[in-house]
């Protein structure tokens, strides 16, 4: 039970701190528990879809099937986190300075959220095989009994959802001033560390091969193993040995942001010119 | 502005530009076997500074995640099923992998000389 229950809750608590950031950055947001729940059930769905077909998935690539879907996959959540960032840059302020824009354009408001969705969706899918991999291997291979691993399964999942859920409510405590600031940078920084861990995933997988000895080893000082390696690892995207297309992908995502969200900010402001002079 | 579909696309190809890289598939190969979830052999020699591959067979019947923290390796192993894991050139020393799913007994190590 208890090697379930580690398991399970490990990899439950790093799906868990990804939705835990997303709840906070859709908090007020109409409609966001049916798109994050959509999210985590269509992660679920792809997670026993992957750990079915894990043979077949780790046979494409000549071997390297699994390395590229997981990269892919991370590389589709940077994107969605860039997405949402930059929406938020050029629709944010109107969302806070005028509330009738809230309910003006309910269409435009959905469009974060599906980019939300997909990222808690793809935070539950690469998790959840190896848990469902896991559990089925143990269930399968009689290891412990039945009840040992329902039981080891239910506290894991139980434990994870426990921490998103304190990280959603030390999220929300910071005050609505900086709460948009502060998200707006974590959301940058999980999308910098999924980044880099999608590269090393592309190294693994033999797609990209330069730069790809670790740059320093902080591993003495603070081992990505830990808990607290683990939280900054999944956050963050602490790496206690990056290696150097890791930490390029890293600054490249971070700076790919900021661009992003100065243009989308700027051509707003730009518009918003443009139709008060038309009015007058 | 408002980002679109073709956005979206482009920051996608934007982070798969970068890996299309060559995949040279001629290298050294080293077997390794889990059963009871044990490794055998516990340890692979391998000459220093050259990439090669590990394939690991899981006669177990259940999955185990092959991994290493130095290099970052992780590979997921169905029963029954093998894992190619391609390992980038190591400089000289001992590298441990093991066995995720059961640490306590799949442990072996990586010696490069």
């Amino acid at each position: 039970m208890l090697a379930a229950l580690i398991i399970v809750f490990r990899e439950v608590f790093e799906a868990g701190l990804v939705v835990g950031v997303v709840l906070a950055a859709t908090r007020g947001i109409a409609g966001r528990g049916f798109w994050v729940s959509a999210g985590l059930v269509g992660g679920l769905a792809g997670a026993c879809l992957v750990a079915a077909f894990a043979g077949q998935i780790a046979g494409l690539f000549q071997g390297s099937g699994q390395e590229t879907l997981n990269a892919a996959v991370l590389l589709i959540a940077v994107a969605m986190l860039g997405w949402h960032n930059a929406w938020m840059a050029s629709h944010g302020r109107e969302l806070a300075s005028n509330l009738k824009a809230v309910g003006r354009d309910v269409a435009e408001g959905r469009r974060p959220l599906t980019a939300l969705a997909v990222v808690c969706g793809v935070a539950v899918l690469r998790e959840g095989s190896e848990v469902v991999l896991f559990l089925y291997g143990v269930a399968a291979g009689g290891g412990a009994t039945a009840i040992d691993i329902v039981v080891g399964g239910a506290l894991g999942i139980l434990g994870g959802s426990l921490v998103s859920a304190l990280l959603y409510l030390g999220l929300i405590a910071i005050p609505l001033r900086y709460l948009f600031g502060a998200l707006t940078t974590l959301i940058m920084l999980l999308a910098a560390g999924l980044a880099a861990q999608a590269v090393n995933f592309l190294q693994q997988g033999g797609w990209l091969e330069a730069w790809s000895d670790p740059i320093w080893d902080t591993s003495a000082i603070l081992s990505q193993d830990s808990i607290l390696g683990r939280i900054l690892h999944t956050l963050i995207g602490y790496m206690d040995q990056p290696t150097g297309m890791q930490l390029i992908a890293y600054a490249a995502t971070i700076l790919a942001m900021l661009a992003l969200m100065q243009a989308a900010g700027m051509s707003t402001r730009q518009r918003r010119a443009s139709s008060a002079s038309a009015a007058s | 502005m408002t980002l679109s579909i073709r956005d979206v696309a482009f920051i996608l190809a934007f982070g798969m530009a970068a890996a299309g890289a060559a995949r040279a598939d001629d290298l050294a190969t080293y077997s390794l076997t889990l059963k009871n979830h044990r490794f055998t052999p516990t340890e692979i020699h391998v000459p220093s500074g050259k990439p090669f591959f590990i394939i690991v067979t899981n006669q177990d019947d259940t999955a185990d995640e092959f991994e290493m923290s130095n290099p970052a390796i992780e590979k997921v192993i169905p029963p029954g099923d093998q894992g190619k894991v391609r390992m980038r050139p190591l400089g000289p020393g001992r590298f441990p992998f093991f066995g995720d799913f059961h640490r306590e007994t799949a442990q072996g190590v990586i010696v490069s000389e």
